[in-house]
């Protein structure tokens, strides 16, 4: 058949010969071999060793305090009276006694923790509305239609905080008190700062309005209260008008969804200015006096106050050091498996 | 009257191309998935996987058509070629495309048929031409065809006869019905081997992913059994959630799919086609196969089977212009045991014809000795060569006494050819050296006792100007000794056998003289035997035999079809490798076989089973099969190509023999033993490679078919998948690009699975601590970007350029293909180490990241983290460990490794960073919001991180090392040899001071 070809001159479609089309490109050609590995074995089962043994020290040094509240004292009535949902507008307070045998030094962190609470069902942590929660007034009164069942209250107001998150925000609040020889003393706790700064900052805003001279209420006027809320979001904070609305420290808190249903979040930080805190909290009874809010009997959840110091390595986390102990204790041994079988094998 | 052998026309290319595409299962998943989602209520965004499907589809589509388009403008070429046709007395050029039946066509010397013809005259008195049908069924040589005798005439009454040399004649067939359309196979899609395994690699994968969505779901109902887990006071449903509970189940089915649905790979579709795609590039940019005289280099028309090209079993070869260069030349001869070669030949001889019947030779003898006279006579007269005038010289004028040969030779045996040119070559020499005295005698030529391939000689009877009866008879040597009855035969057999070893292809020559008595009677027999009407051939034979005996030997010549350049040491070179060399050729036996010695295909020592027409009983066959089990190489005549029965046999012996040679096969046989061997019980893949149109249905029956480009026209090289300009490029084709190819997808295939097993097993796992809600582990951007950007560059590259091993160890030690043979990196047992090697990754980047978590404060002020730090975390630790796992398989570290490995890696990064480093407008949910940073602002991320990457690093590294050590391959001790040396100083120094052992190490090691 044809031959149709454009022929222009022999060498015009001779290939380039530069070194990426032939696959000739400088290389360096590293082997996996027991030379190569077994150097870097040894080095790095030294490095997790030591490094597991200084972590080890550094944990023993880290203190914690769990105290489950949940039934526990005078809580039991409180308990049996959040059984019955008729009973939610009541108020039930309700104190837990501990001791503290060794001085928790340093800063002392206060944390509410929930076991079994699942704040991370999917449908729970789609609904609520980054947008109106970032102060955009579009989304204030018109919030996301993820938030459903919890987008509009009974009388078809917008709910500001939408969604099932904020919703069901802990309305637990706790008061320590430090029961010295002498007296009775009320422990100082911080209840801001217990957010990251971008969050309280940048991510949560209240709504934006022009007129800056109005109350935080008119700002949010139209919109209803979360359903199961006994508190509008602008008033959530009654001695610190700066931390009411979607800034409010409790809320962001909670609004960072735990990733486990069992879970801590910080509820305040020691206030160590004053005496006897300023070293942390000394040894000795101390008490919780527990504002007791938060059902927890519908899911079989649990609730409990945790104090813990922390490192700069963060909490009493004993997984770390360990799994550096064992790993590098493991890489030794492969190390000398390997030793052994390159001198026998490949010699 | 159009060929055409493209799949698709513009109007249907989007219909039928997404047809096609969507007929991958692969595909199709994608699709079903991408509807579901847009469905359903489901955890992600129906873009996550919509828009990974549109770019698959898109990218594909655009290499289909683009390749396609380049088949249409190869037809075109063919269809719009130019056709002289005549018209009412006037010659019009058309297309060939528009010819139709019953046109009459004129065809010039040289031109190629536009469709099958019958020749109504030609320029020629006598209304012949001469006609090669390479480009039909392969044979290169001369055949005679003569115009109708009623037409022969014809040129004179359309005065066209101005016109030297051409052909008119009538089209019959035109288009695809024409005999070599008829010839083709349908063109079908080919799928390579690593395409078979990728989708049962794909289907074990659909069953995971179903089973993982059906034990969730049931999971998820059980786990939902009490009420206040089913919807906790905490989560309320909404009204209409609660009416649908009937479809809930399936709904939530179908999210659980839809969650995990990433595990089969979107992207591995995408990046198997680029890499194929530009893959394919080094091939055609390879300088090594880039041929000089040609002007061209390899050519890909298929990027589909590069990988293939590294799993080849069977090579089956054509031989005249794939083997060999087509092209025969005379080496020496030998007369009384005296070797000549050429230009030491002290005879003169020139050749002179007047048409097939006369054959006058004015012979100069410088030699007196009377048996090269002899000898050198034979070979002038005893032959059917003719000769042709060039047409732009005046006829009167011979070139030949100009000592430039403007006329030349055609026949229908190459041999011949040669030989008689050698002859011509010998006046040239003589004419410059010492002719004294030319003898001129005239010959009369009465008989030619035609060559037939029974009796394998040929012979004439002449009577000479001196009134004597000749007979010249030339043949091969076992035809002849066996009738030789004087004449120096040993010296002439040793010097045959000795020409056969090199692969020559020899002929013996022998003469008798009649007298006239017994001329006489010789030429009864014959003219009786020929106009016998009965069993003529039967009696021909016998008169042949009886008067072709009692010969004087004269001597034997040596001609050569010049094997094609390292020929011979390609093939050795796939012999080691592992491959079965087949050669399929329409040649004869003979020929054939000489070719197979030449090219070390056989060798002296090999034994030899034939299998011909005659011994074709089934017994036979089955006593072959039992006696020779073990033998080395077949050869056989194949006719018909066997009934079912004798196909198993055939297909028995021949798997056992080293080599096979199959001669006189038309071009549809050879298609057929392809799919012989290709439907036997391993399914070897198979490999054709063959230069002219009559290769061109083996080619498109094998796996991968290659065409040569060659002298018998493009008709292969088109149809072909790939095609090279030379056979010998085919070892640089297999042992190197094939090899790298297929390393490179295999890790590429096992990767992509093994990176996406990582990466949604912890979203699995999470499902148990969430309440199997579906909720995703990782935030939307990650989960899309995961396959589309994150990884997939660096495996793109590395399927690119990695190159495990050096080119030149891989032309160097072809044994080392043996190594990848029978899809071997493919296989379950290495699927399975991947597979596993994913699950328990995916295990330590969760529960390592669970128990890091576990309930306590990651940071030094207190604060906690959510659960997006926590996918994000198992997220940095997934890249992380798939990017470096790459990294620690790569053996091949270019600048650009280097690039796209920490680049990519850096992207990932600074993806995060700035994903989460503001609030971005338009966009409801803002949880990424500064989570990175966070992260990488506490201390025991990282320090979980470089542990949880280490601890997921480990196993592979120790398997490489301790397989390496104990049971390596022949690659890895190929790639130790490299630095063997620098070894030997390692080793040395590490042991000096155990002197002795360091002595063994050293003496081992050298």
């Amino acid at each position: 058949m044809g031959k149709v070809k454009a022929n222009a001159g022999p060498l015009a479609r001779r290939p380039d010969n530069s070194a990426f089309k032939q696959q000739r490109l400088p290389a360096w050609s590293p082997m996996l071999t027991a030379q190569t590995v077994l150097p870097f074995f040894y080095g790095m089962a030294t490095v997790c060793v030591l490094l597991g043994v200084w972590l080890l020290v550094t944990v023993q040094n880290t203190h914690e305090l769990k105290v489950d509240y949940t039934h526990a004292g005078s809580c039991d009535k409180c308990f049996e009276k959040r059984k019955d949902r008729a009973n939610a507008n009541q108020s039930c307070n309700c104190t837990v006694v501990f001791n503290i045998e060794n001085t928790f030094k340093g800063d002392v962190f206060f944390y509410y923790g929930l076991i079994n609470f699942h704040q991370n069902l999917r449908q729970y942590m789609d609904s609520r509305d980054d947008g109106q929660m970032i102060g955009r007034n579009k989304n204030l009164k018109n919030p996301s239609s993820y938030c459903e069942p919890f987008m509009k209250d009974k009388n078809g107001l917008p709910i500001a905080p939408c969604g099932a998150v904020a919703n069901s925000m802990f309305n637990d609040s706790f008061t320590l008190v430090y029961h010295s020889a002498a007296s009775r003393q009320v422990v100082p706790l911080f209840r801001k700062g217990i957010t990251w700064y971008t969050d309280k900052n940048v991510k949560f805003r209240n709504p934006q309005v022009e007129n800056k001279t109005l109350t935080l209420a008119q700002v949010f006027e139209g919109t209803g209260q979360p359903l199961y809320w006994q508190k509008p979001v602008y008033d959530l904070d009654p001695w610190d008008r700066n931390n009411n609305g979607f800034i409010n420290e409790d809320l962001i808190v909670w609004m960072r969804e735990a990733a486990f249903p069992n879970f801590k979040k910080l509820y305040g930080v020691l206030n160590r200015a004053i005496e006897p805190f300023t070293e942390g909290l000394p040894a000795g009874n101390y008490s919780v006096d527990i504002s007791y809010n938060f059902p927890v009997e519908y899911f079989q959840g649990r609730k409990e106050v945790v104090l813990s110091t922390v490192s700069w390595f963060g909490g009493q986390n004993n997984f770390l050091p360990i799994a550096y102990l064992v790993t590098g204790c493991l890489i030794l041994l492969l190390a000398v498996i390997l030793t052994a079988v390159w001198w026998k094998f490949a010699l | 009257a159009v060929f055409s052998d493209y799949n698709y026309t513009l109007w249907n290319f989007i219909p039928k191309n997404l047809f096609e595409q969507f007929r991958r299962i692969a595909n199709f998943y994608f699709l079903l998935i991408f509807l579901v989602q847009l469905i359903i209520d489901t955890p992600t965004s129906p873009v996550t996987s919509g828009l990974p499907l549109f770019f698959v589809i898109t990218v594909t589509a655009i290499k289909q058509g683009y390749e396609d388009w380049l088949r249409h403008k190869a037809d075109c070429s063919i269809n719009e070629c130019p056709v002289d046709m005549v018209q009412q007395g006037t010659v019009v050029r058309t297309q060939s495309s528009k010819l139709r039946v019953g046109d009459v066509v004129m065809v010039r010397e040289d031109e190629t048929f536009p469709c099958d013809l019958l020749l109504l005259s030609s320029s020629h008195d006598d209304g012949t031409c001469y006609v090669t049908t390479t480009s039909l069924d392969g044979e290169s040589s001369h055949k005679t065809y003569y115009a109708v005798p009623d037409t022969m005439d014809f040129k004179t009454e359309q005065k066209v006869d101005s016109l030297h040399a051409t052909i008119e004649s009538v089209a019959i067939y035109t288009g695809m019905d024409t005999k070599m359309a008829l010839n083709y196979q349908s063109k079908s899609q080919k799928r390579s081997a690593v395409e078979k395994s990728m989708n049962a690699f794909l289907i074990v994968y659909l069953c995971i992913l179903i089973s993982k969505a059906v034990i969730n779901t049931v999971l998820k109902y059980a786990w939902q059994w009490s009420v206040d887990r089913d919807e906790p006071w905490y989560n309320h449903r909404t009204e209409i959630d609660r009416e649908r509970h009937v479809i809930r189940a399936f709904t939530d089915f179908l999210a659980f799919m839809v969650l995990f649905n990433y595990i089969i790979p979107v992207s591995m579709y995408v990046t198997v086609e680029m890499q194929k795609f530009l893959g394919s590039y080094f091939i055609a940019w390879d300088k090594d196969m880039y041929d000089e005289e040609l002007g061209v280099g390899a050519q890909v028309n298929t990027s589909d089977l590069n990988e293939e090209l590294g799993q080849v079993e069977y090579v089956f070869t054509d031989k005249t212009g794939t083997l060999t260069e087509n092209n025969m030349e005379f080496i020496e001869c030998c007369v009384d045991g005296h070797v000549y070669i050429p230009h030491c030949v002290p005879v003169c001889t020139s050749v002179d014809q007047c048409g097939p019947v006369w054959t006058s030779v004015c012979l100069c003898s410088c030699v007196s000795q009377e048996h090269e006279d002899l000898f050198f006579r034979a070979l002038c007269l005893c032959h059917t060569v003719q000769v042709k005038e060039e047409e732009t010289v005046d006829s009167i004028k011979r070139g030949i006494h100009l000592g430039k040969p403007t006329s030349f030779y055609i026949s229908s045996s190459p041999d011949e050819v040669a030989l008689v040119e050698e002859n011509v070559q010998c006046i040239m020499s003589g004419t410059k050296g010492v002719v004294s005295s030319c003898v001129c005698s005239r010959f009369e030529l009465l008989h030619v006792l035609n060559f037939d391939s029974v009796r394998r000689r040929m012979s004439v009877i002449v009577k000479s100007s001196s009134g004597e009866y000749l007979l010249f008879c030339k043949g091969a040597d076992t035809s002849i000794f066996p009738r030789v009855v004087s004449g120096k035969v040993e010296q002439v057999r040793a010097r045959v056998e000795q020409n056969a070893v090199e692969g020559l292809r020899t002929l013996c020559v022998a003469y008798r003289s009649l007298s006239p008595v017994e001329y006489e009677e010789t030429c009864h027999q014959l003219d009786d035997a020929k106009l016998a009407l009965q069993d003529r051939e039967q009696r021909l034979a016998q008169a042949y035999d009886l008067i072709e005996r009692d010969f004087t030997l004269l001597g034997a010549t040596a001609v050569e079809d010049r094997l094609q350049e390292k020929a011979a040491d390609t093939i050795e070179s796939l012999q080691k490798a592992g491959m079965k060399v087949w050669v399929l050729t329409g040649d004869k036996m003979e020929t054939a076989a000489a070719t197979c010695y030449a090219s070390k295909l056989f060798r002296r020592s090999t034994q030899i089973l034939e299998l011909t027409k005659k011994r074709t009983e089934e017994q036979s066959l089955h006593d072959v099969l039992f006696d020779l089990s073990r033998t080395v190489l077949r050869q056989r005549t194949l006719s018909g190509s066997g009934s079912g029965n004798y196909r198993e046999i055939f297909l028995e012996i021949s798997r056992n023999c080293s080599a096979v040679l199959c001669c006189r096969m038309a071009p549809l046989q050879k298609a057929q033993i392809v799919k012989l061997i290709k439907a036997s019980k391993e399914h070897p893949i198979t490999l054709a490679i063959g230069d002219g149109a009559n290769d061109v249905s083996m080619i498109l029956e094998a796996h991968v078919g290659i065409g040569i480009m060659g002298k018998e026209g493009r008709q292969a090289a088109r149809n072909s998948d790939y095609a090279i300009p030379k056979f010998k490029h085919l070892k640089k084709m297999l042992l190197v690009h094939g090899h790298l190819y297929y390393v490179r997808i295999a890790e590429l295939v096992q990767y992509f699975f093994y990176k996406n097993v990582c990466f949604i097993f912890p979203q699995f796992l999470y499902q148990f601590f969430c309440g199997f809600s579906q909720q995703p582990l990782y935030d939307t951007a990650y989960l899309t970007l995961y396959n589309i950007s994150f990884t997939s560059l660096p495996i793109l590259l590395y399927s690119l350029i990695e190159k495990h091993i050096s080119i030149e160890t891989l032309k160097r030690d072809p044994t080392l293909y043996r190594d990848v043979a029978k899809n071997s990196l493919l296989r379950w047992p290495v699927f399975l180490y991947w597979t596993c090697l994913g699950l328990f990754n995916a295990c330590i980047f969760f529960f390592g990241a669970y128990f890091l978590f576990d309930n306590t404060t990651f940071t030094s002020n207190g604060q906690m983290f959510g659960n997006w730090t926590f996918g994000t975390l198992v997220f940095t630790v997934l890249v992380f460990t798939v990017t470096l796992k790459l990294a620690l398989d790569t053996h091949h570290w270019t600048w650009i490794n280097h690039f796209v490995i920490w680049g990519s890696l850096l992207f990932y990064v600074i993806f995060s960073l700035l994903w989460g480093g503001i609030i971005w407008p338009f966009l409801n949910y803002q949880r990424m919001y500064y989570v990175f940073m966070q992260m990488l602002s506490s201390g025991p991320a990282w320090l979980g991180i470089i542990l949880l990457i280490t601890i997921s690093l480990l196993p592979d590294v120790v398997k490489k090392v301790l397989c390496r050590t104990l049971w390596p391959t022949a690659t890895e001790r190929a790639q130790v040899g490299r630095t063997l040396f620098r070894l030997f100083i390692v080793a040395c120094g590490l042991l000096s001071h155990f002197s002795s052992m360091a002595m063994r190490g050293c003496w081992i090691l050298a």
